[in-house]
């Protein structure tokens, strides 16, 4: 009989729960369910901006070393990789004509000055010849004063003389030539020297080979580089960083720089310049950030990660950058008043690298708002507040 | 009057319940079939409240950038912030791909957006939102990714420093956020490979490498490894206005293809997963009809398996009225509790479906009232063959 009851009223359970679980996924999900959040409390804290970039590793001075004027390399005696000294020879172009120009050069002043020579010893000889007739002019006239000749005679000396006289001036003139054309010759071989002198490439400065663009036999243009150096010391990053989040920057803020190749050390460094030109196209500034020490091995077109820390914010009311939604077009934060749910727009500040928003106005210390939540949110909506939505359901 | 219906179902109430779940099961099957449904339209609507956009900006004459792509120049942007009725505008980049995650890879749609404006992840639901303007994601929590975790996509590891819930695809793939500019290097950029192989194609044309111009081929392979390309535009509108009018001048003067909230919906419910939602309500009718079939089939053979004590009811008397009421009552409170199981089951195991199930609230009222409809159809049969029996049955075995 006892057992007969068992069984007439086992259902009861299995009915009680069969509801339960109905009441229970009624409750839980549809118009229903509450939305579950979890909260945080305003806090007054200090937020510390950085800016986030990313850049190359470049030579602060790089040289293209190449030819004024186009030419045939003919030696290159450096490699990439050499350390070189400034004004140390690094290539030389083919001369092709220059030294017989010069050359020739040379026999033309030689005859130049031959032809100089020649003209002086004239130039001489016509002072002897003047000499001579101003003496016989002289004398003619005064025999011709006293009337021991005729003044046909006279004449005839004095335009001797005067005839001397000019043969002297043209000698000095031809003289004169030829010590021109000598200066010519000298200064159209000079020329040529100086430019037989810039087929010769040397180093500007102290630094290292990076590049051998051209080999022996290559015929090179006006400006095209043979071989290309750097200063190995002058390595810097050059930084780009979005314009929208470049606010504040400026020289001389410190920065961290991680290289590709090692990811996990973090090397100081500092803003050395902001460029005054952004990238208009890519919409981002560019800065030059300087190692405080170079590691050794830094190779140049590496990319970079660059943290450039900001001077921190005044103290202030801070909340997690989680917290903000956008709606209706305002910046808010879903704020609660005991239980009730309502938006508050504020206005924000800096943000931290850790995600601490500033808040300027709209929200002061102890207010609670909601960071996450698992769906959107109206205003007076029915919230369940939760340690973390990890395990939510998706 | 005591219940003749609760009596018997009392009598035998191990098998009535068992009939029940079993009738649950095939309910919640067909619930979870609607939920399915609606889940797809749902991630279509998800993609488009997330986006947070008014209006779509896309390539001329195509349907981008969800059903179709779609490619604008990343300065678009600006010019479609200087029209009319513009309120805030922003370029975004959609691309599905495998992501890496450990040893194997999870198919996510990589977003490529700018903070704070539309485009960017909406609630999150832990950690925080992107503060540098590089390698760090806002992953979907379907993922399988937690904060912390790194993700590879091409070149370069993202930082998850938050995650989101219900931002997928048209196609329920979970989204990663990811800044613009990285989503557009990596959209474009090619494998290491390939670009050593473009560059020396590229010197190996003659009219591209003169050796008279130095500089050129540099030029050249420069402006092809770049990309300034978004898929589309997301425009939010002035509050008060009508987003048609704010569309139509930028589709005359600014030559571009302008979809409204409507018109997207239209693409994507309507175009986009029109073929898999098909298949699946033609899933759901004939799941409906196979249902209704095997409740009219369960209360008839229980109704004839009681069939000798209807007779004996009828020797003593019992009015028809009585009996139909006993059995209509058993059907109903079989399909009640039918309904109730399915119910529970539906909700129960949707999380565990790999698509989003949405069971709606209305659904589940529509389904209570065609279940009870079917249930109260299938005892008119059950009905028919009690009131038909010969009382003398009960006697003459």
């Amino acid at each position: 009989m006892k057992i007969d009851a068992l069984r007439r009223w086992a259902w009861l359970p299995l009915a009680l729960m069969l509801l339960a679980g109905f009441a229970y996924v009624v409750a839980r999900s549809g118009p229903l369910a509450p939305v579950r959040v979890t909260v945080a409390t305003v806090t007054e804290g200090q937020v510390a901006p950085v800016l986030f970039g990313i850049g190359t590793v470049d030579a602060r001075r790089a040289y293209a070393v190449g030819p004024t004027a186009p030419g045939r390399l003919m030696q290159v005696e450096v490699d990439a990789g050499d350390t070189v000294r400034a004004g140390q020879l690094l290539a030389r172009l083919d001369p092709v004509d220059l030294d017989a120009r010069i050359a020739a050069l040379d026999a033309s002043a030689d005859r130049t000055r031959s032809t100089l020579a020649a003209a002086q010893a004239q130039q001489r000889d016509m002072h002897a010849r003047a000499e001579v007739a101003a003496i016989n002019a002289r004398r003619y006239v005064s025999l011709g004063q006293q009337q021991f000749v005729s003044a046909s005679a006279v004449e005839a000396r004095t335009q001797e003389h005067t005839s001397a006289r000019a043969a002297v001036d043209a000698a000095a003139a031809s003289a004169d030539s030829a010590r021109g054309d000598l200066a010519r010759l000298q200064a159209e071989r000079q020329a040529l020297v100086e430019q037989r002198d810039t087929l010769t490439l040397v180093a500007p400065v102290d630094g290292v080979v990076t590049a051998r663009e051209a080999e022996p036999g290559t015929t090179l243009v006006a400006g095209q580089a043979a071989l290309r150096l750097i200063d190995p010391a002058s390595l810097w990053v050059r930084t780009r960083i979005d314009q929208g989040r470049s606010q504040g920057l400026a020289a001389g803020l410190p920065a961290q720089i991680v290289l590709r190749s090692r990811p996990s050390e973090r090397l100081a460094g500092q803003v050395e310049r902001v460029e005054l030109i952004s990238d208009a196209i890519t919409e981002e500034r560019l800065a030059q950030v300087t190692f405080a020490t170079l590691p050794a091995g830094t190779s140049i077109g590496e990319m970079a990660e660059v943290t450039v820390q900001l001077p921190a914010a005044a103290n202030g009311p801070v909340v997690p950058n989680a917290a903000l939604q956008q709606r209706n077009g305002q910046t808010g934060v879903w704020q609660l008043d005991g239980d009730a749910l309502r938006f508050t727009a504020v206005r924000t500040g800096a943000t931290g690298p850790d995600g601490q928003v500033q808040i300027l106005d709209g929200l002061s210390t102890g207010d609670r708002i909601v960071v996450h939540s698992e769906g959107k949110l109206k205003p007076d909506a029915a919230v369940r507040i939760v340690d973390s939505l990890n395990a939510v359901r998706q | 009057m005591i219940s003749l219906a609760g009596r018997d179902i009392l009598h035998a109430w191990s098998r009535f319940v068992l009939t029940g779940m079993g009738l649950g099961l095939l309910i919640g099957v067909t619930l979870s079939m609607a939920g399915i449904y609606r889940g797809m339209v749902d991630d279509a609507g998800a993609l488009l409240d997330n986006s947070g956009a008014d209006l779509w900006v896309v390539q001329k004459d195509t349907q981008g950038p969800y059903a179709e792509s779609s490619s604008l120049r990343d300065d678009v942007v600006h010019s479609v912030r200087g029209m009319p009725g513009v309120a805030r505008a922003a370029n975004v980049t959609y691309f599905t791909m495998q992501v890496a995650r450990g040893a194997r890879d999870v198919r996510a749609m990589v977003v490529g957006f700018e903070p704070g404006l539309p485009g960017a992840p909406g609630e999150l639901i832990a950690g925080r939102r992107i503060t540098r303007s590089h390698y760090e994601a806002v992953a979907d929590v379907k993922t399988g990714f937690a904060v912390g975790d790194t993700i590879r996509i091409r070149r370069h590891n993202y930082t998850v420093v938050g995650l989101t819930r219900r931002t997928v695809s048209s196609g329920g793939d979970p989204m990663v956020f990811i800044p613009l500019k990285d989503a557009q290097e990596a959209q474009f950029l090619k494998d290491n490979d390939a670009i050593v192989n473009e560059r020396a194609r590229n010197a190996a044309n003659p009219a591209l490498n003169r050796p008279g111009l130095p500089g050129l081929l540099e030029a050249i392979t420069d402006a092809q490894s770049s990309n300034h390309n978004v898929n589309a535009v997301l425009v939010q509108i002035a509050p008060g206005l009508d987003a048609e009018a704010v569309a139509e001048p930028i589709r005359r003067w600014k030559h571009l293809t302008v979809f409204t909230r409507t018109q997207m919906e239209e693409i994507l419910v309507a175009k986009l997963i029109a073929t898999s939602a098909r298949q699946i309500g033609m899933f759901l009718v004939i799941l409906a009809v196979v249902s209704a079939a095997i409740v009219a089939f369960i209360i008839y053979t229980m109704t004839l398996g009681k069939i000798r004590e209807i007779a004996v009811l009828k020797l003593i008397g019992t009015r028809n009225r009585t009996i139909a009421g006993m059995i209509l009552q058993q059907a109903l409170g079989l399909g009640l509790i039918g309904f109730m199981v399915g119910k529970t089951a539906a909700t129960l195991w949707a999380p565990i479906f790999p698509k989003y199930v949405l069971l709606l609230p209305g659904d589940a009222l529509r389904g209570f009232v065609v279940v009870m409809a079917i249930c109260a159809l299938a005892s008119l049969m059950a009905i028919r063959a009690a009131l038909k029996v010969d009382p003398a049955a009960a006697i003459g075995g």
